[in-house]
C-alpha cells in the first residue's frame, strides 16, 4: 500500500509468463518488455488473450507462471491494489453512486489523501482532460465519450507508472472513435506515459503505436514496430492481420546477401532476403504493392481478368483473377477504372511486397 | 387512422381484468371490513349491528347509514392494550428484519459471487426448505428451542449452561421464527442485486488501492441499497402483521397485533374492534407498501 506519488513513468517486463483458467491457457509463454514513456498496443484477434494480459500487468489475474517486473521491480504476487497500475476499462466501470468529482478523487481518497486535496488533484486531471464544470455530473449523466474521459481522469489522478486502456473505443461511436485515439496518443505522449493498449483493431494499432505485440492463439506473433509488421511480417498471420496482404506463391530463384531473386508467376522481383533459400516461398503483398495495367507492359506481368472494380475517389479497388490465385489491388495512379471483366496485367511494386520465411 | 383507438382500446381492456380482479378480491373485501369497523358489538348473529339486509330496501339502508360510528377505533385509543401490541409489533418486526438481513446478505453475496454454473443451484438449496409446509417448520422450531429441546440438550452436555436456556416463549423465539420463516424474501432481492453488479466496479475500485473491505462498503454495499430495502420491507410488512409464529413461538406476554386482533374476533367475539385493528394496521403499512411499489417500478425503469 505504498503507492508515491510523482514516481514517473516505468518499464513494464514479461518473462515466460503463462495464465491457465482450469484447462483453458489463456496466455502461454509470453515474453515481452515495455520501454518507459512508450505506448504499446497489444494486437490480435478476439479471444488471443489481450485482455488477460493487460489484467495481468493490472494485477487483477495473478500469473500461473513466470515473472511480471515493473520499473525493474517483480510484481508477480502483488494484488492490483499493491501495484502502481490504473486501468481503464472497457465498460469504463465508473461508479454509478458517485457523481464525476467523487470517481475521479476515489484513488487519492483510498490511498489517505485529504478530501480537499483529493478533490484537488481530480479537477486537476478534469481541466486536463477537457471535463471542468461537470464536477456534479452522475455518470450516467454524461455521454459516452464523456464517460471515457471521466475514466481516463480517474485512472491518471494517482499519476500511476503504467497506464492501461482495454479496448478503449469499442463503446464509442464511428465518428468519434478516431479523436478518441488520437487524444490519447497526444495525452501519453505530452505526459510521457507509459501505456499498454490492447484494440483488436489492427488500423488503430497501427495508428496509436510505438511497438505492436501481435498476439494469436494465447502466443505472441511478432513484436514490432508499425512499420517493421507492416514491411515484414514474419508469419503469414501476421502478414494478414496487419493491413491486408494478398499471399502468393513464389520461387526464390537465387539468393545474394540480402537480396533473393524472386519469380511470381511471370514477374521477377528484387527482395531482401529474411534468411530465404532458393525454392518455393510465400510472399505478403499489400493492396498498393501491384501496379494494374490497361495494356500489356513492357516488361514481363502477370496475366488478369478484372472481377471487381471500385472507384473510391482518392483510389480504386480491383479484385484480379490471376494464375497466380486472386489478388486485391489498390491503384492510385489512375482516374479510370478498369472495366469490369476485361484483361489487365499486374506487376509488382518495389515496396509493399515482402518475402514472408518459415 | 383506427390504429391508435384499437390499441387504447386494448390496453384499457388488459387493464380492466386486473382492475376487477383487484376490485373482487381486494377492494369488495375491505370495504366490508372498514364497514364492519364502524359498526359497533352486538349480541347477535352476526354479532354487530347494523346489519344491511338488501329486502329492507333502499330508504332502510340509508336509515342504517345513520347507525355507523367510529366507536370502535375510540375505543383502540382508550386502552393501552392496543398501543402496546402496534408498537411490540413494529419493534419485533424490525429487530427480525435487521437480524434476517445480517443473516441473508452473507448467504447472498457468497451465491451472487459463486461461479455462474452453480448460482442456480445454491440459490434453490437456499430456498428449497420454504416449499414444504410453514406451520411444520415454524412447529419444528418448538423441538429446537423448548427447555429439553436439541439446542439445550446439546449446550448442557457440553457444559456450557447449567440450566437450560429459556428461549422457547419468549420475544426471541419469535424473532427467531420471523428470521427463519421469511429468509428467502430477504435472500431474493439481495441476490438480485449483488448479482446484478458488474464485476468491472470492483476491480476499478480494487486497481485504485482500496482494499478489500473498502471495496465492499465504498461499491458493493451501496450499490446493493435498493435489493436491501426491497428486501427488508418484503420481511418487514407481513412481520409486522404476523400471527402464528407470536401464537406458536410466543410467550403469553408476548404483545403483536396480529395476536391481540385473533383475540378480539375470536375470544371476545368483538368484530368491530378485530376490524378497527385491521384496517389501522393496513393504514400503517400502506406507506411502506407504497414504497415498495415506487421501488419496483424504479428498478424496472432501469
Ligand atoms: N476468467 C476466465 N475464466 C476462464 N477462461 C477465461 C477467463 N478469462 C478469459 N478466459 C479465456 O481466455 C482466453 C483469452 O481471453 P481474453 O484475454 O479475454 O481474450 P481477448 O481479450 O484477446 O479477446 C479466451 O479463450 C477466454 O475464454
Ligand atoms: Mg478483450
Amino acid at each position: 500500500m505504498t503507492k508515491s506519488f510523482k514516481k514517473g513513468p516505468a518499464s513494464v517486463e514479461f518473462r515466460n509468463v503463462v495464465k491457465r483458467y482450469g484447462s483453458v491457457v489463456a496466455v502461454d509463454d509470453v515474453s515481452f518488455s515495455v520501454e518507459p514513456g512508450t505506448l504499446v498496443t497489444l494486437l490480435g484477434p478476439s479471444g488471443c488473450g489481450k485482455t488477460t494480459t493487460l489484467r495481468l500487468v493490472a494485477g487483477l489475474e495473478i500469473a500461473s507462471e513466470g515473472q511480471i517486473l515493473i520499473g525493474g521491480v517483480d510484481v508477480t504476487r502483488l494484488s492490483a491494489a499493491d501495484r502502481d497500475v490504473s486501468m481503464v476499462f472497457q465498460s469504463y466501470a465508473l461508479f454509478p453512486h458517485m457523481n464525476v468529482l467523487e470517481n475521479v478523487s476515489y484513488g487519492p481518497r483510498v490511498q489517505g489523501v485529504a478530501r480537499q486535496k483529493a478533490e484537488e488533484m481530480a479537477l486537476e486531471k478534469l481541466r486536463l482532460i477537457g471535463l471542468q464544470g461537470m464536477e456534479k455530473r452522475a455518470p450516467s449523466e454524461l455521454s459516452g465519450g464523456q464517460q471515457q474521459r471521466v475514466a481516463v481522469a480517474r485512472a491518471l489522478v494517482l499519476e500511476p507508472e503504467v497506464l492501461l486502456f482495454d479496448e478503449p473505443l469499442s463503446n464509442l461511436d464511428a465518428k468519434l472513435r478516431r479523436r478518441v485515439r488520437e487524444d490519447i496518443r497526444e495525452l501519453q505522449q505530452t505526459l510521457r506515459l507509459t501505456v499498454a493498449y490492447v484494440t483488436h483493431d489492427q488500423e488503430e494499432a497501427l495508428a496509436v503505436s510505438d511497438k505492436i505485440i501481435v498476439m494469436s492463439n494465447a502466443r505472441i506473433a511478432q513484436v514490432g514496430t508499425p512499420r517493421g509488421l507492416y514491411d515484414e511480417p514474419k508469419d503469414l498471420f501476421v502478414a494478414d492481420f496487419i493491413g491486408d496482404a494478398t499471399i502468393v506463391d513464389g520461387q526464390v530463384l537465387s539468393v545474394e546477401g540480402e537480396r533473393a531473386r524472386v519469380k511470381v508467376d511471370a514477374v521477377e522481383v528484387d527482395l531482401p532476403s529474411r534468411g530465404a533459400k532458393p525454392g518455393p516461398i510465400k510472399l505478403a503483398i499489400r493492396p498498393h504493392g501491384f501496379r494494374v495495367h490497361e495494356t500489356a507492359p513492357a516488361a514481363a506481368a502477370i496475366k488478369a481478368r478484372v472481377a471487381k472494380a471500385a472507384y473510391l475517389g482518392k483510389h480504386i479497388e480491383y479484385t484480379l483473377e490471376t494464375p497466380a490465385g486472386e489478388l486485391f489491388a489498390i491503384d492510385a495512379a489512375h482516374a479510370e477504372a478498369i472495366a469490369h471483366g476485361a484483361d489487365a496485367w499486374v506487376t509488382l511494386a518495389p515496396r509493399g511486397v515482402a518475402l514472408v520465411p518459415g | 387512422m383506427s390504429a391508435p383507438s384499437d390499441r387504447s382500446l386494448a390496453r384499457r381492456l388488459a387493464l380492466a381484468v386486473p382492475t376487477l380482479w383487484m376490485a373482487a378480491l381486494f377492494l369488495t373485501p375491505f370495504a366490508l371490513v372498514a364497514k364492519v369497523s364502524l359498526s359497533t358489538p352486538a349480541l347477535s348473529q352476526p354479532p354487530y349491528a347494523p346489519v344491511f339486509a338488501l329486502a329492507e330496501g333502499a330508504a332502510a339502508a340509508l336509515d342504517k347509514f345513520g347507525e355507523l360510528g367510529v366507536a370502535a377505533y375510540r375505543a383502540l385509543l382508550d386502552d393501552d392494550l392496543y398501543l402496546a401490541s402496534y408498537l411490540g409489533s413494529l419493534r419485533l418486526a424490525a429487530i427480525a428484519t435487521a437480524l434476517t438481513l445480517l443473516v441473508a446478505y452473507p448467504l447472498a453475496l457468497a451465491i451472487a459471487r459463486a461461479p455462474r454454473r452453480r448460482r442456480a443451484g445454491l440459490l434453490m438449496l437456499a430456498i428449497a426448505p420454504f416449499w414444504t409446509s410453514f406451520l411444520i417448520r415454524v412447529y419444528a422450531w418448538i423441538m429446537l428451542i423448548k427447555d429439553e429441546g436439541l439446542i439445550n440438550h446439546a449446550l448442557m452436555a457440553s457444559g456450557l449452561v447449567a440450566e437450560p436456556l429459556r428461549i422457547f416463549a419468549t420475544d426471541a423465539a419469535v424473532v427467531i421464527g420471523v428470521v427463519y420463516s421469511y429468509l428467502p424474501f430477504m435472500v431474493m432481492p439481495l441476490y438480485a442485486a449483488l448479482e446484478g453488479q458488474d464485476a468491472a466496479l470492483r476491480e476499478a475500485a480494487a486497481d485504485l488501492g482500496a482494499p478489500p473491505l473498502r471495496v465492499f462498503w465504498r461499491v458493493t454495499a451501496p450499490l446493493s441499497l435498493p435489493g436491501v430495502l426491497a428486501g427488508s420491507l418484503l420481511v418487514f410488512i407481513p412481520a409486522v402483521g404476523e400471527f402464528v409464529i407470536p401464537d406458536l413461538l410466543g410467550g403469553s406476554d408476548t404483545l403483536m397485533i396480529g395476536r391481540t386482533l385473533w383475540a378480539e374476533f375470536f375470544s371476545n367475539r368483538d368484530w368491530p374492534a378485530a376490524a378497527a385493528v385491521a384496517i389501522v394496521m393496513l393504514a400503517m403499512l400502506a406507506p411502506m407498501l407504497v414504497l415498495y411499489e415506487r421501488l419496483q417500478m424504479r428498478e424496472a425503469g432501469r
